[in-house]
């Protein structure tokens, strides 16, 4: 017969099993393959379902978090971006090129001269925190305008000047969020040049995705057909290294 | 046959504690003893999903917890900003602080060891989170694959008990149980553990009823709505989210106190099985057969003048 000790014993004990069952699962291959659907359906549905030009909510000066929050890297370490420090960037270069017809080589004057935007947003880190911060910056589908896309690209790679123990960061879109009419490179925040810790000169700002999409110190934009091919083939820093969802829609 | 539920008049012959008589539930109101057919089988089937579902989003929330264990309320919530809840350690306690009022919860929450004996000074231990160790990125994989399994099958239910009638036959209160003193009756009751017999326990009781309710129509879609407000592709697509809400960081704030009811709700519903009887309650939500409880007081049907 049942009794209820050995009820309550043999529950604790399966839960037990069950946790550490799903633990080796989560790891086994066919596990990690079950698991990725969910990122793969969340991109399909809020690609599919959703308009994919809808804005991000904006909000106002009275909303702005008294102080953003860095994260991930605030000092680039290589000695080129050090040298740009000191020259106040004025040699620094966006290079842009890939799948173009037009490359292109465009130095911070240059964007700065470019029609400016700007927009207050909420910055949704993926561990769980929030900020809201006023952004102005250049459109990134004028940038991607002037070099004309070729029709077999399909992503945009941001190549960066930071690293993690000698790994340059990286981040990749899709075309939809490239030409997204909030998507951005950022040169102010608050309306002060962007600071050394929140990516100078330029970060992307892609609103409708986490924060580990809005790459810091971009210095090369790269029209692509694929991602496999780049770093290791997940498409962001943080993609190769801990397995974060590429799409960071959610 | 008035007041006798379609359910019932499904209950089982015979009674194999009658004196050797035939009990046939087909022709008289059901009684204390007589085996019924209880839950439908969308219940029965979303139950056992559910049950393994809701275990994994919890135990792969509290990892993702793990990442930032603060909760603010408003628009936006970070370091330098006020946490309502904080979940963490000094180099030597576990502490968790709820306003301006500080608890040591060392070994538990905020410092706690692993299996191995080895520190973890994660806020939530190990043992209740997916994965053990420290994975932010898995356990939302986790997370945000099973929200699916619980979304779907949750939507499939609600469709399907709302077309056969379930929510209304089984779970919407009737307006006598409303009343002030019945309510108080059945809370007298819960409280001396002393539950329906016989034909009475062929229905929910009206506490019940409440939970149950509480929990489909309110804890779940909490969950999902103050979870999709965290995500920034939702709420560019449906910016009234952030509006319902007060704001991303409020979402997070009120999925954790969610999560806390439903980890209540689980306790109270596994304790109340145990006391009123595990093996007849875990039968009835797995094959639908459920033996009504005898009243002691009456005379049971063995005992009583039957030809």
């Amino acid at each position: 017969m049942i009794n209820r000790r050995k009820l309550l014993a043999g529950l604790a004990g399966s839960s037990g099993l069950l946790l550490s069952g799903c633990d080796r699962f989560g790891s086994s291959a066919s596990g990690t393959k079950l698991l990725d659907m969910g990122e793969k359906l969340t991109y399909l549905v809020q690609r599919g379902l959703f308009d994919r030009n809808a804005l991000a909510p904006e909000y106002t000066k009275a909303d702005l978090s008294p102080i953003f929050r860095t994260n991930g890297n605030t000092m680039p370490k290589s000695p080129a971006y050090q040298a740009l420090i000191a020259d106040k960037f004025a040699t620094w270069n966006l290079q842009v090129d890939g799948l173009v017809e037009k490359p292109q080589n465009l130095s911070l004057a240059a964007l700065q001269a470019m029609p400016q935007q700007t927009q207050i947003t909420q910055h949704n880190c993926v561990e769980g925190w929030t900020a809201i911060g006023g952004w102005t910056g250049v459109r990134l589908a004028g940038i991607l305008d002037m070099a004309k896309l070729t029709d077999a690209a399909k992503y945009i790679v941001f190549y960066c000047a930071d690293d993690f123990d000698g790994t340059p960061y990286y981040e990749s879109i899709d075309l939809v969020d490239a030409f997204h009419p909030q998507t951005m490179l950022a040169l102010q925040l608050n309306n002060q040049p962007l600071e050394v810790k929140h990516g100078a000169p330029t970060r992307l700002r892609v609103e409708r995705q986490l924060g580990y999409k809005q790459a810091k110190y971009v210095m090369h934009i790269q029209a692509v057909d694929s991602l496999a091919k780049i770093g290791e083939g997940k498409g962001g820093y943080w993609e190769d290294e801990i397995d974060y969802e590429w799409y960071a829609g959610i | 046959m008035s007041g006798i539920s379609s359910d019932a008049r499904l209950g089982l012959a015979p009674n194999p504690a009658d004196d050797g008589s035939t009990h046939v539930a087909l022709v008289a109101t059901p009684q204390g003893g007589d085996l019924v057919k209880r839950h439908r089988l969308s219940t029965r089937l979303w139950h056992w999903f559910n049950a393994f579902t809701i275990f994994i989003m919890i135990m792969s929330g509290l990892m993702i917890f793990n990442a930032h264990p603060m909760l603010y309320w408003g628009q936006y919530g970070a370091d330098y900003d006020h946490p309502w809840l904080e979940i963490n350690n000094t180099s030597t306690t576990g502490y968790m602080k709820l306003g301006n009022v500080k608890f040591n919860t060392t070994g538990v929450l905020g410092l706690s060891t692993y299996p191995d004996g080895s520190v973890n000074d994660n806020a939530f231990p190990s043992w209740v989170t997916l994965p053990g160790e420290y994975d932010l990125a898995k356990a939302r994989r986790w997370h945000l694959t099973f929200a699916w399994l619980l979304v779907l099958p949750y939507v499939l239910y609600m469709l399907w008990s709302l077309a056969n009638r379930h929510i209304w036959r089984d779970l919407a209160p009737e307006r006598s149980e409303l009343k002030p003193r019945h309510l108080w009756q059945d809370v007298i009751d819960h409280a001396r553990l002393r539950f329906p017999k016989g034909a009475a326990a062929l229905h929910h009781n009206t506490l019940q009823k409440f939970a149950y309710l509480g929990v489909l129509f309110g804890l779940i879609p909490l969950m999902i709505l103050t979870g999709l407000t965290m995500s920034p592709g939702m709420t560019a697509a449906w910016p009234w989210l952030l509006w319902l809400f007060h704001g991303r960081a409020s979402a997070r704030s009120l999925h954790f106190i969610g999560m806390s009811l439903i980890v209540g709700f689980i306790i109270i519903h596994l304790a109340l099985v145990i006391v009123v009887g595990p093996f007849n309650e875990i039968r009835s939500m797995i094959t639908g057969n459920f033996r009504l409880p005898r009243d002691r007081k009456a005379p049971s049907k063995a005992e009583g003048a039957r030809p």
